[in-house]
């Protein structure tokens, strides 16, 4: 045993120091060069301030705006510091709800959420990926459909026509990659900001 | 299900299948240490190494050597990462203050990542400094997954060789696997991953002010390095406690597409490194095909499943199959085939949350993790898995004709087949074993976060995927406790160890036998019927083992669904 602790130790310095430090400290400088903005996080700015990341959902409680997903995000209770509170979109703790098929818990959640949704939509089934939490929860986009259930009730708190909405909604819808990859979706804080640029014209 | 779902599944496998052959021809040069593209750059930097560890490259080793120095270097590597983790608080590159983690913490982390495992018991960004990310989890991911790859190359030689003494030299297998093949790909993976979104810096979290006035807190970090070795290495530890259904893990469908093709790429190229080491590369196609009947037949349930929905949700006015713990932008298709391609080759990766897919849905990836992470498998991992079966496989197949069953020219005798048995009863002895103890003890009932069958699926899956070294979970199990940290490091250290030795011993015992030529008598191994009889026995002794034990879990949970039940927990 004793004459495999050179190499051993040898080699396990040496690929630590390449694979451990060298590797990621060189690719942070050259992903930091060649695309800064996206190295950073893909961070957006109005007037100056950080308003949030182009990649990560934000919670929208408003009527004025269009809300994201359910997020199962939580954090850690300020008085106790054992136990945590539900924080949607906490984007320094993501995670999902781990809820399962026969959850009475989820069951429970997702008729309530499909009620609600209901009231501003009377009658129409609503889309699943409205009422569901995202494996992240901080899923940033939405389905077309998902959306356009919300354009009634943003019409409403915004004295907007829907047409006008939809008309806006459908410019953000990002397609499947050649057709093919992915889904089909909306990024719902672009959407929200193009839906404040329209308000102030 | 649609079509463009079936369209993106078809994509992803052409994908695969087009890479093994080129892959696999360039990784055979590595192993026989030809020269390849990059030898003028890495021959030197390799001579280095090998100059100031004191290796002599030449010179070969018998499988027990080759056995012990994959040991000592474990075992350094744990004490090194172990030390780091309680360490980090006084270590740089801690923008956001992260504090020691605590030691069983530590002890479960260790092995996860030294075992290629990487199961996590902690949330990456509530936990880890950005130096742990980079010079502890980073690292191993490098280290652990060339291991694996160095271990079937050995296995392998003992197929190709005859009479000989020597499996390889172990440190010429580890040093040759990641300078030539992981670190090269990793780098051009890192950058097309930040392209795509994912951060890569070393600063502090952001502190962003919402539409709505809210303060948001945006963990970032060293994260496309990382998630670039995560996936190819099929290492699967996420930086963020989400993993891969992250955003900054994963922002788009195509850095998706790429991260699963990256899972099962070097995995699905071994079995042709198999077949030209061999010298016949039907043999590796063979393989290839068993591993491709399996995976399609378990991707198809769970785009099946999943695409259905659970009875429970679908009584209310809902479109659409199961999103609950889905993201949009993968919706329900890339979500199924993500999970089955990820439990299939022991990556563990996730970018869904399992624990909240269907029942027949989250079966399928505990089936996959139970049949021994065969399934193209992790990287070398899955080769010498498998492998192991075939030796079993060939010895159904002697029994049945009463012929000393031979593969590939050798003779497969009483020590093969007992070292094979040896490896393959290692792991449903660790998965159902644990997850029997963790059910009668009050430290193990306290872990699952849903009630009834499914809360016995969290119990199972966790240490089904801790032997399997596969590390997804279901993730509602609370396993940062001492009782799981510390029985789920033991699954992992078993799983890994008790199957490379044999596999080891099995290497050593081929190398040293002679070939014997093919007669009219010899029994093909690379057509269909030989393809069906190694699916078979693979069913056949993964059905025996755990059928009894899905039975209680998602079987039930699945029958209980469609009449409408539900479970309270708590009641």
């Amino acid at each position: 045993m004793l004459n495999q602790l050179r190499p051993a130790l040898v080699l396990l310095i040496a690929l630590t120091a390449l694979t451990g430090l060298a590797y990621p400290l060189a690719m942070t400088g050259i992903a930091g060069a060649i695309f800064p903005a996206k190295a950073a996080g893909s961070l957006i700015e109005r007037d100056g301030k950080v308003v949030g990341s182009s990649l990560i959902g934000q919670s929208f409680t408003s009527d004025r705006y269009f809300h994201g997903r359910p997020s199962a995000t939580t954090a850690a209770d300020p008085a106790d510091a054992t136990k945590t509170l539900p924080s949607p979109y906490n984007a320094a703790n993501s995670s999902g709800s781990n809820l399962g098929p026969t959850s009475a818990a989820l069951a429970e959640r997702v008729k309530a959420d499909v009620a609600a949704r209901q009231a501003e939509n009377p009658g129409r089934p609503v889309p699943v990926d409205l009422v569901t939490a995202s494996g992240s929860g901080l899923d940033p986009d939405l389905s077309p459909e998902a959306v356009l259930f919300q354009v009634p009730r943003v019409s409403k708190a915004r004295s907007l026509s829907e047409d006008r909405l939809r008309g806006l909604v459908e410019a953000q819808v990002q397609d499947r990659l050649l057709g093919i990859l992915g889904e089909p979706r909306v990024n719902v804080l672009a959407l929200n900001l193009a839906l404040d640029g329209l308000g102030s014209k | 299900m649609t079509i463009n779902g079936w369209i993106q599944i078809a994509l992803f496998c052409a994908v695969v299948l087009a890479l093994a052959r080129p892959l696999g021809g360039y990784m055979t040069r590595v192993f026989t240490g030809e020269r390849t593209v990059l030898s003028p750059v890495l021959a030197s930097v390799e001579r280095g190494l090998y100059r100031v560890a004191g290796i002599n490259s030449a010179q070969e080793q018998h499988w027990l050597a080759y056995a012990l120095s994959m040991l000592a270097f474990h075992v350094l590597g744990f004490l090194a990462l172990y030390a780091l983790l309680r360490f980090q608080a006084v270590l740089p590159f801690n923008p956001d203050g992260q504090s020691a983690v605590a030691p069983d913490l530590a002890f479960n982390t260790s092995a996860s990542f030294v075992t290629n495992t990487n199961w996590q018991s902690y949330g990456g960004e509530t936990t880890m400094s950005y130096l742990t990310q980079m010079l502890g989890l980073t690292h191993q991911n490098f280290l652990s997954a060339a291991t694996g790859i160095a271990l079937a190359v050995a296995l392998v030689r003992g197929f190709a060789r005859a009479s000989a003494n020597t499996v390889g030299s172990f440190w010429v297998d580890l040093t040759r696997t990641t300078l030539y093949v992981l670190l090269p790909l990793c780098m051009a993976l890192t950058l097309f991953y930040v392209w795509q979104g994912i951060p890569q810096t070393l600063g502090g979290a952001v502190e962003a002010t919402t539409l709505e006035g809210a303060k948001q807190t945006v963990a970032v970090g060293p994260v496309a390095s990382q998630v670039a070795i995560k996936m190819l290495g099929t290492n699967g530890g996420g930086f963020f406690n989400a993993n891969a259904a992250h955003p900054f893990e994963n922002p788009t469908a195509l850095s998706n597409f790429i991260q699963i093709v990256s899972i099962f790429a070097i995995g699905a190229a071994m079995t042709n490194v198999f077949g030209r080491m061999v010298g016949d590369e039907r043999q590796g196609w063979a393989i290839l095909a068993a591993m491709g009947l399996l995976f399609l037949a378990g991707t198809a349930v769970v785009y099946w499943a999943e695409s259905t929905g659970s009875p429970v949700l679908n009584a209310f006015s809902l479109t659409g199959g199961n999103m609950e713990g889905k993201e949009v932008r993968f919706g329900i298709v890339a979500s199924s085939l993500f999970a089955a391609v990820t439990t299939a080759a022991s990556c563990g990766a996730v970018n869904a949350m399992h624990d909240s897919f269907t029942a027949l849905g989250g079966m399928i990836p505990l089936i996959n993790m139970q049949l021994g992470e065969i399934i193209v498998g992790g990287v070398g991992a899955g080769l010498y898995g498998i492998l192991v079966f075939v030796i079993v496989t060939i010895f159904v197949a002697g029994l049945m004709v009463g012929r000393t069953p031979e593969y590939l020219g050798k003779k497969i005798e009483g020590r093969e087949v007992k070292m094979a048995m040896l490896a393959i009863l290692c792991l449903p002895l660790m998965m159902l074993g644990f997850t029997a103890l963790a059910t009668v003890v009050a430290a193990g009932l306290a872990g699952p976060a849903n009630a009834g069958p499914h809360g016995f699926s969290e119990i199972l899956y966790a240490f089904t995927s801790a032997a399997a070294n596969n590390g997804s979970a279901f993730g509602g199990l609370s396993a940062n406790t001492a009782f799981y940290n510390t029985s789920l490091g033991l699954g992992m250290l078993f799983g890994r160890f008790f199957v490379i030795v044999p596999a080891l011993a099995i290497a050593g015992s081929l190398a040293a036998k002679k070939t014997v030529p093919a007669s009219a008598g010899t029994f093909p191994t690379h057509g269909g019927l030989f393809v069906g009889l190694l699916v078979g026995v693979i069913l056949i002794v993964g059905g025996l083992t755990f059928f009894p034990a899905l039975a209680l879990g998602p079987i039930v949970e699945h029958l209980a669904g469609g009449l409408g039940q539900t479970f309270a927990a708590g009641g």
